[in-house]
C-alpha cells in the first residue's frame, strides 16, 4: 500500500494526476487529508530532487535578512523541506518594514558578508545593482548546472520579469537590452480598489471605474456615511506615496515622470496634462481624505479601512486583502475592484511593488544562496505559500491557475480574482529607472503635501518641482 | 623600573581607545565630505574638495533646513527651560509630597522619544486622538497637528517638551537645592521681597546650573531626530527638515554619501561653536559665583 501511495504522489507532482483525483485515489486508501499535505510535500522534494543535484551545497549554511511580511512567514513555514531537499542549513535575521532597509543598505554598504540572501523591491536594486553590490541572475539562469531544468523562469510573470531587470544607463527600459537580471520576483502587488461593502450597500453605491466616479464616491461616503472618511491613501513624505495609486492613475493618463531627450533625463511632472492630474488628485484628498493624509503610510491606509474609519483604499490589493481578516473589525466586509483612473483608457495601468530575492555581492556561497532562491522562488513553494499561507500575489502563472488557491480567493475575497485579471496584463513598473529615484520620487511627495496643505498652487508647486529635479539630475550629470 | 615607566601610559590607553574610536569615523566623515559621493553612481565618484559645502551654502534647502533646526532648538529649549524652572522652584521644599511629585515627572524622560512621538501620534490622531476630542471641546475643531504645515512644528515641539522638562527640572532642581542657604535667610531677615530674591539672589547663583542644563538641551535638541522622524518623516513639505533627518534621508535612502558627511560636519561645526560659547560662559558664571560666596 506503501508502494501505492508513493506512487500516486509521483504521479501528482509530475502533473499526470490532479489534485482533486489525487486526493480522492487517497482517501480511497483510507489517508486523511493532514497525511495527504505531508506526504504530497516529500514528494514534491523527491521529484524536485529527481532532476538536479540539490544536495550539491549540503552542508552549508546560509544566512537571510527578512523583512517582516506574510511572505516571509510563508518561506519559514516551508523552510524544513528546502533543509530536506538540499541538506543545507538556513538562519535569518527579520525586521519590521520602518528599519528593514536601513539594515540591508547598512550590510551592503559596508560590504559584509554577514548576509548572502535578502528581501528587496525593485526599486531598490536601481542603487544596490549599480553601486557592485548585487549579483547578476542572468549568468546564473542561463548556466543548466546551477538551474534545475524545472525552475521555469518563464513562469514568473513577463511584466515582473522585466521589472527587475535594468542596465543600470539611467532612462534605460527595464528588462531592456543589456539589463541586469538583479533581483528574481518572489511575490508583487497590484494597486486597485479595495472598499467596504457594508458602506457601499448603505449609500447605495458601486465601484467607481474611473478618477471622476472616484472623486464622487469618496465624497458621497465622506458626506452621507455618517463618520468614515471616502478615500484613504498615502500621503507621508516618502516615495512609497508616489508608487501605489497615484502612479497607477497618474500613469492611466499616459503620464511620466520623466522624458528622454539626448541620452538626458528632463522632469515631466509639471506639462498641462499632469498638473489636470494633480489637481484632481489633490482635490480628492483635501475633500475626501483622510485628515491627516500627510502622516500616512501603507499602515495607516490599510488599518483605516479595516476599522471602518475609510469607505475604501486605492492602494495595494493585498494590503485590502489583510484587511478582511484578522481580527479587524471589518473583516469579511471587504471587497476589491479594478480601476482605470482615465475614462478613455483601454484598462488599468497598475504600477506594482515588487517583492524579490536578490543575492549579496558580498557572499562566500553565491551558488547555494542561487539554489536557495530557485527553491523559493519555484513553483512548489509558492504553491505551498498561495495555498496554506497568504502569498496572496504570487509571481507565477501557474499558481494563480491553481484551482485550490483560486477557490480559496473567490471564496473570501470578493473581486479580487477579477481585479487581477483586469489588471495584470497592464502591470508594471511605470517609473523610469534612475539612480536619484528615491530622493525625487520623497521629493515630488513632499510637493504633494505643500499642494494638498495650500502652501502652493498645483501649477506652481509642479514648476518648483521640476526645476529642482532637473538642478539634480543636471548635477548629477544624468540631465 | 620599566613598569613604573610605562603605568601612566597604560592607565591612558582606554582614553586613547575611545579617542580613537571617536575621531575615526568623524575623519572619515570629514574625508566623504569632500568627495561628491552616491553609492548608487559609484562611477561619478570624485573629490571636489569644499564643493560639497559650497553647494550646500547655494541650496536653498540647506537654508530651510537651518531655519528649521535653529527655530526647532531655540523654541523646545527655551520652553523647557521656563517650565523647568517654574517647576523646579515648586518642588524646591524638600516634602514627601515634592519627593513623589517630582519622581512622578520624571516618568517621560523614560521613555524612548520614538515611543513617545508614537504615542502622540495617536493622541493626535484627527479621527479618534483624545487630544484632538479635548480640542474640539474648546470649539477648535479640524486641527491637523502634524499633518499641517502651519502646526507640525507646534507638535513636535510639543512631543520634545513632554519628554524633555523633566530633564531640565531635574538639574534646576539639584541646583536648587545646592545653593547655599545664607543669602536666602539674610533676605528674608531683611524682608527683602521674593521677587528681588528671585532676580538677584536665586537666578544668579543658579546661572551655571542654567547654563550647563541649557548646553546638554540645546546639544541634544540641534542633533533632534527620532521625535520628528517617527512623526512626520521631515514633512509635511519640507517643514522639519532638520539637520540630522536631511542627513539620515541623504544617506540611509538617497545613498548619498558626500552630502550627507558634510551636513554632519555643518552639524559638528555648529554644535562645536555652541559648546565652545556655552562652556566658556559657564566657566566664567562659575567663577563669578564661588566669587561671590
Amino acid at each position: 500500500m506503501h508502494d501505492k501511495i508513493q506512487d500516486l504522489a509521483t504521479a501528482f507532482c509530475n502533473g499526470r494526476l490532479g489534485r482533486r483525483e489525487l486526493v480522492r485515489r487517497l482517501a480511497g486508501l483510507g489517508l486523511a487529508l493532514g497525511s495527504v499535505e505531508t506526504l504530497l510535500n516529500a514528494a514534491a522534494t523527491r521529484a524536485m530532487a529527481a532532476d538536479f543535484d540539490w544536495k550539491k551545497h549540503k552542508g552549508t549554511s546560509l544566512r537571510l535578512l527578512l523583512n517582516k511580511h506574510p511572505y516571509a512567514d510563508a518561506m519559514i513555514a516551508d523552510l524544513a523541506n528546502f533543509k530536506a531537499l538540499t541538506g543545507m542549513e538556513v538562519t535569518y535575521d527579520i525586521f519590521p518594514e520602518d528599519v528593514y532597509f536601513d539594515k540591508v543598505t547598512a550590510a551592503l554598504s559596508s560590504r559584509s558578508t554577514q548576509y548572502d540572501v535578502f528581501m528587496t523591491g525593485a526599486y531598490q536594486t536601481w542603487q544596490y545593482g549599480p553601486a557592485g553590490w548585487l549579483v547578476d541572475f542572468n549568468d546564473y539562469l542561463k548556466d543548466p548546472a546551477k538551474t534545475a531544468p524545472n525552475y521555469g523562469w518563464d513562469d514568473i510573470l513577463p511584466n515582473l520579469r522585466a521589472s527587475t531587470a535594468w542596465s543600470g544607463k539611467p532612462g534605460a527600459a527595464l528588462g531592456g537590452p543589456g539589463a541586469h537580471q538583479w533581483a528574481v520576483p518572489w511575490g508583487f502587488e497590484l494597486n486597485n480598489l479595495s472598499y467596504n461593502q457594508t458602506i457601499f450597500d448603505k449609500l447605495k453605491l458601486t465601484p467607481p471605474r474611473n478618477m471622476e466616479e472616484l472623486m464622487a464616491v469618496a465624497a458621497k461616503i465622506t458626506k452621507d456615511a455618517g463618520g468614515p472618511y471616502g478615500i484613504g491613501v498615502r500621503g507621508s513624505r516618502s516615495w512609497a506615496t508616489i508608487h501605489p495609486g497615484f502612479l497607477s492613475a497618474y500613469s492611466n493618463y499616459g503620464q511620466r515622470d520623466f522624458t528622454m531627450s539626448g541620452g538626458k533625463l528632463k522632469a515631466a511632472m509639471n506639462t498641462p496634462e499632469s498638473k489636470a492630474f494633480h489637481k484632481l488628485w489633490v482635490q480628492m484628498i483635501q475633500e475626501s481624505g483622510p485628515k491627516n493624509w500627510a502622516t500616512y503610510t501603507w499602515y495607516q491606509v490599510g488599518t483605516d479601512l479595516g476599522a471602518g474609519a475609510s469607505g475604501m483604499i486605492y492602494d495595494a490589493d493585498i494590503l485590502g486583502y489583510f484587511m478582511n481578516g484578522g481580527d479587524n473589525r471589518e473583516r469579511g466586509h471587504l471587497a476589491y475592484a479594478p480601476i482605470a483612473a482615465n475614462p478613455a483608457a483601454s484598462g488599468p495601468t497598475s504600477n506594482v511593488w515588487i517583492w524579490s530575492l536578490a543575492m549579496s555581492n558580498f557572499s562566500r556561497q553565491k551558488d547555494a544562496g542561487w539554489t536557495f532562491i530557485q527553491w523559493a522562488s519555484g513553483t512548489d513553494h509558492l504553491l505551498f505559500g498561495a495555498r496554506k499561507n497568504d502569498v496572496v500575489n504570487p509571481v507565477r502563472n501557474t499558481v494563480w491557475q491553481d484551482a485550490e488557491f483560486k477557490e480559496r480567493i473567490a471564496k473570501s475575497y470578493p473581486g479580487y480574482l477579477n481585479q487581477y485579471d483586469k489588471t495584470a496584463p497592464d502591470a508594471k513598473i511605470y517609473f523610469t529607472p534612475q539612480p536619484l529615484f528615491f530622493n525625487l520620487t520623497t521629493e515630488w511627495a513632499a510637493s504633494l503635501q505643500r499642494m494638498v496643505a495650500r502652501e502652493v498652487s498645483v501649477d506652481e508647486g509642479l514648476d518648483k518641482l521640476a526645476d529642482s529635479v532637473n538642478r539634480q539630475l543636471h548635477q548629477a550629470g544624468i540631465g | 623600573m620599566f613598569l613604573r615607566r610605562a603605568l601612566p601610559y597604560v592607565l591612558s590607553l582606554p582614553a586613547l581607545l575611545v579617542c580613537i574610536g571617536i575621531l575615526v569615523p568623524f575623519f572619515t566623515a570629514a574625508y566623504y565630505s569632500l568627495q561628491r559621493y552616491n553609492l548608487a553612481m559609484p562611477g561619478s565618484r570624485e573629490f571636489v574638495w569644499f564643493g560639497q559645502y559650497l553647494d550646500l551654502l547655494s541650496d536653498p534647502d540647506f537654508w530651510v533646513t537651518v531655519r528649521v533646526s535653529a527655530t526647532y532648538a531655540i523654541t523646545t529649549v527655551g520652553l523647557e527651560l521656563l517650565l523647568g524652572l517654574g517647576i523646579a522652584l515648586l518642588l524646591h521644599e524638600r516634602t514627601r509630597f515634592n519627593n513623589i511629585v517630582s519622581i512622578a515627572l520624571l516618568l517621560p524622560l523614560m521613555t524612548a522619544p520614538a515611543i513617545a512621538s508614537l504615542m502622540w501620534k495617536l493622541m493626535t490622531n484627527p479621527n479618534f486622538g483624545v487630544l484632538s476630542w479635548l480640542i474640539a471641546q474648546v470649539g477648535i475643531h479640524d486641527f491637523r497637528w502634524a499633518s499641517a504645515p502651519g502646526s507640525a512644528m507646534f507638535t513636535v515641539v510639543l512631543v520634545d517638551i513632554w519628554v524633555y522638562t523633566p530633564f531640565m527640572m531635574v538639574l534646576l532642581l539639584a541646583g536648587l537645592r545646592s545653593l547655599p542657604p545664607q543669602p536666602f535667610e539674610a533676605a528674608r531677615l531683611d524682608g527683602v521681597a521674593p521677587h528681588f530674591v528671585f532676580f538677584r539672589i536665586t537666578l544668579p547663583m543658579l546661572a551655571p546650573y542654567i547654563v550647563t542644563a541649557t548646553l546638554f538641551r540645546l546639544l541634544d535638541s540641534i542633533q533632534q531626530f527620532d521625535i520628528v522622524y517617527a512623526m512626520t518623516q521631515g514633512g509635511p513639505g519640507d517643514s522639519l527638515m532638520l539637520f540630522q533627518v536631511r542627513a539620515y534621508l541623504d544617506f540611509f535612502q538617497y545613498t548619498n554619501v558626500g552630502t550627507s558627511a558634510a551636513l554632519m560636519v555643518v552639524l559638528w561645526a555648529i554644535t562645536y561653536l555652541l559648546s565652545h560659547v556655552f562652556i566658556k560662559q559657564w566657566l566664567r558664571l562659575r567663577e563669578r559665583t564661588h566669587g561671590n560666596s
